[in-house]
């Protein structure tokens, strides 16, 4: 009953993001790049707040903002007063009294980005909240595609794996379908439970690897926790005869398909090292492109674009 | 059992209000003479044989049996910042409530006699009658059973571990049997703890979407229907599914009244009024176990008020302090603030939402709870009656403020909300408690 606002240039998941807005951030991701420096943050503090371990993600978040000029720091919930049990609403207050203009947060609970936002007066970026949102990885996921395709309208898009637990393919699901792409999630029923299919309109699920993959323009393989695994009803190798991508299946796929992946990736399990490293992998080039869609929400939340 | 809690308060006459006592099946503008707490006289408005001290105008408003809570955390002994016997019925007072009955899930837990007398004790200062109920089991561990006869003997009113779920089969099977011989409620907070580990609200697409782990209504179904099915082998058991949630349960329960098993099911207002879908930005006011459930469930427990399945609204009234609940979801407590928002949600959306008739809404805020947990004597104004009476205007609108509750917590998702429906006057053993201006 109550709206709750958040402070301009947050940027809390891709479910409440129009497509004007998404579209403005992948326009200026395209002038961004580390390479070429634009003192766009000069002076500005971001703070990077990590309660989840990270390589991808907190290194380019962290290249972005000093590429752009802003002072960067690093908390980790190990070793800081996270650890001593101090609140995420103190430890935001802290932070924003040691002056911080921004906060970059990964936290393993859902929401917990949305909690900052609203009790704070400067930006919160979330990197990752639980089994949420990854919303700079579904815009860099967003990007890497469009410097393949020329629009995500249309698009066979399948999205194989740990479905459930992963904030990647949620982050995904949203932004792909607000752009009219046709989404396949595939997976066993643990990792890909039926009520999966009401993330958005006109999703597809299936059981069969082969049948998700027939036809893929774009074909985004997400990561296996071994440890989930343990309690489920699938064994590891069944999970591999059934839903490895291997060169075979990838071959269902159309000839110019693009093989996604967020990392980190395991080889051998949830793909094979030959897809890993095959042609049609973006693997690589979507971390890349990660930096410079990192900047471009750096730069809108905190920059004096015009 | 003797009771000590309604002194004689001289008398008070309650002119000209409508009374509505479904126990008494009474619906017709009565005058109602209390005196030395108790129900003195009823009678068409003038026409009283006695003269009170004391006179209340209740004209245009509705005249009730005092409300009745069975099912409220009052947070004492030992988490008085939370909330504290006193302030706890305090609140209980502006929601309406005369009678409450506090669960057993404190600190520590109440499951000896002494803690069970210390509860009722006037050095609390509670202004509503309060009726203890006593830990199922020792500590509430589900291990060994706790003294039923000595604790019944003290005042509790029912058993019950709630909070968690007298969870294996053969202690459930015990405790109903020994508390069969006792006549003693047996209150289940039916979850099974096996399978709803770190969820923190319904599984469906709700959960999905917020990428928050869900629990399934199965967990509640199924220790409804094997609760259901145990106190049949007992004669005497009498079964009592708190804070009942999901439609799975109520096909359990209607199983079972039809199979004459005695058993009974509270509902409470923000299962009525809310579904999960109503959870927005993971705002920890909407954090309840039972979690607030799917649309379908909702529309299933509308119908079960409306068939008479369900026997009573209670508040399951849970403060929590701030730094409890304005944190991450998942981590947050579960449970919310419930007494001064139930007879507005009640009307609101049960009398003018799924219009249950008035009558129905009062029975289970009165003579259905009384039922449940034999309160004699209470939950209705028949003559000789405890003299605790509810007057509320059912026409009122008003805007519910968290901050201005009298609870010491304000752990509420209801804050801001317009409401029709408000209490009046509360009058516990004939002494007004509490009146709205």
């Amino acid at each position: 009953m109550i709206e709750i606002k958040v402070p301009r240039g947050s940027l809390l998941g891709i479910e409440h993001l129009g497509t004007a807005e998404i579209t403005s951030i992948l326009q200026l991701a395209r002038r961004m790049t580390p390479q070429k420096p634009r003192p766009l943050l000069r002076g500005k503090r971001v703070l990077l707040l990590f309660y989840e371990t990270s390589t991808r993600t907190r290194s380019s978040f962290e290249i972005a903002a000093k590429s752009m000029g802003a002072m960067t720091t690093l908390v980790l919930s190990s070793g800081s007063s996270i650890e001593k049990g101090e609140s995420l609403l103190d430890t935001g207050y802290t932070l924003r009294a040691v002056g911080a203009d921004l906060i970059v947060i990964r936290h393993p609970s859902a929401g917990a980005p949305q909690l900052m936002a609203q009790h704070l007066d400067i930006p919160v970026v979330n990197a990752g909240d639980g089994m949420h949102e990854h919303p700079t990885q579904a815009l860099l996921d967003a990007y890497t595609i469009l410097r393949h395709k020329k629009t995500l309208k249309g698009l066979q898009v399948a999205i194989v794996g740990d479905i459930y637990h992963s904030r990647v393919a949620r982050s995904a699901v949203h932004l792909l379908s607000k752009f009219g792409a046709k989404i396949t999630l595939c997976g066993p029923s643990e990792f890909l439970p039926e009520m999966a299919g009401s993330l958005a309109p006109g999703l597809h699920i299936s059981r069969s690897l082969e049948e998700a993959v027939h036809g893929a323009d774009v074909v985004m393989v997400l990561r296996v926790q071994k440890e989930r695994l343990a309690g489920a009803k699938v064994s590891l190798n069944d999970y591999i005869t059934r839903y490895q991508m291997t060169m075979a299946r990838l071959k269902l796929a159309k000839r110019d398909a693009l093989l996604m992946h967020p990392g980190p990736i395991i080889r051998g399990l949830e793909l094979t090292w030959e897809v890993a490293d095959c042609p049609q992998s973006a693997i690589i080039e979507e971390v890349k492109n990660g930096v410079s869609v990192r900047m471009a929400v750096l730069a809108k939340a905190l920059g004096k674009l015009h | 059992m003797p009771d000590t809690r309604s002194k004689p308060q001289g008398s008070l006459l309650i002119r000209n209000g409508r009374l509505i006592d479904p126990a008494a099946k009474i619906d017709a503008v009565m005058d109602v003479l209390l005196r030395d707490g108790r129900v003195a006289e009823l009678a068409p408005p003038g026409k009283t044989k006695s003269t009170a001290h004391d006179k209340f105008e209740a004209r245009g408003l509705i005249v009730a049996p005092g409300f009745i809570d069975i099912h409220v955390h009052l947070r004492e002994p030992g988490q008085s910042y939370k909330e504290s016997i006193a302030t706890g019925t305090a609140s209980a007072a502006a929601g309406g409530f005369t009678s409450v009955c506090c669960m057993p899930n404190t600190q520590p837990i109440i499951d000896s006699p002494e803690w069970v007398t210390w509860v009722q004790h006037p050095a609390r200062g509670a202004v509503v009658n309060v009726f203890p109920i006593a830990a199922a089991t020792k500590a509430s561990k589900g291990a060994v059973l706790t003294d039923f006869r000595g604790l019944q003997r003290a005042g509790a009113v029912a058993v019950s571990d709630d909070g968690k779920p007298i969870l294996g089969d053969e202690i459930m099977r015990e405790t109903l049997r020994l508390a069969a011989e006792l006549n003693i409620p047996v209150i289940q907070h039916a979850e099974d703890t096996r399978v709803t580990a770190n969820c923190s609200m319904n599984e469906g697409p709700t959960s999905f979407r917020l990428g928050l782990r869900g629990m399934k209504t199965s967990a509640e179904g199924d220790i409804v229907e094997r609760d259901v099915q145990l106190a049949q082998q007992f004669n005497g058991a009498r079964l009592h599914v708190a804070h009942l949630s999901t439609a799975d349960a109520l096909k359990a329960v209607r199983r079972g009244k039809r199979s004459k098993t005695h058993v009974t099911c509270e509902v409470t207002p923000h299962h009525f009024a809310l579904a999960d879908t109503d959870i927005v930005d993971y705002d920890a006011n909407f954090k309840m176990n039972p979690p607030l459930r799917s649309a379908a469930d909702l529309e299933a427990i509308l119908v079960a008020f409306a068939d008479g399945t369900i026997d009573a609204i209670a508040t399951d009234h849970a403060p929590h302090a701030p730094h409890e609940k304005l944190i991450e979801f998942e981590r947050a407590a579960f449970g919310i603030t419930g007494f001064e928002t139930a007879l507005g949600l009640a009307i609101t959306k049960l009398h003018l939402g799924a219009k249950i008739p008035l009558p129905r809404i009062i029975e289970l805020f009165t003579s259905g709870p009384a039922r449940v947990l034999t309160l004699n004597g209470r939950g209705t104004l028949a003559k000789g009656s405890y003299a605790d009476v509810t007057i509320f205007d059912p026409k009122r609108r008003w805007t519910f403020d968290a901050l201005q509750s009298r609870s010491r917590s304000h752990n509420t998702p209801f804050n801001g909300w317009h409401l029709t429906g408000k209490v009046v006057a509360t009058i516990v053993g004939g002494r007004v408690i509490y009146k709205t201006d």
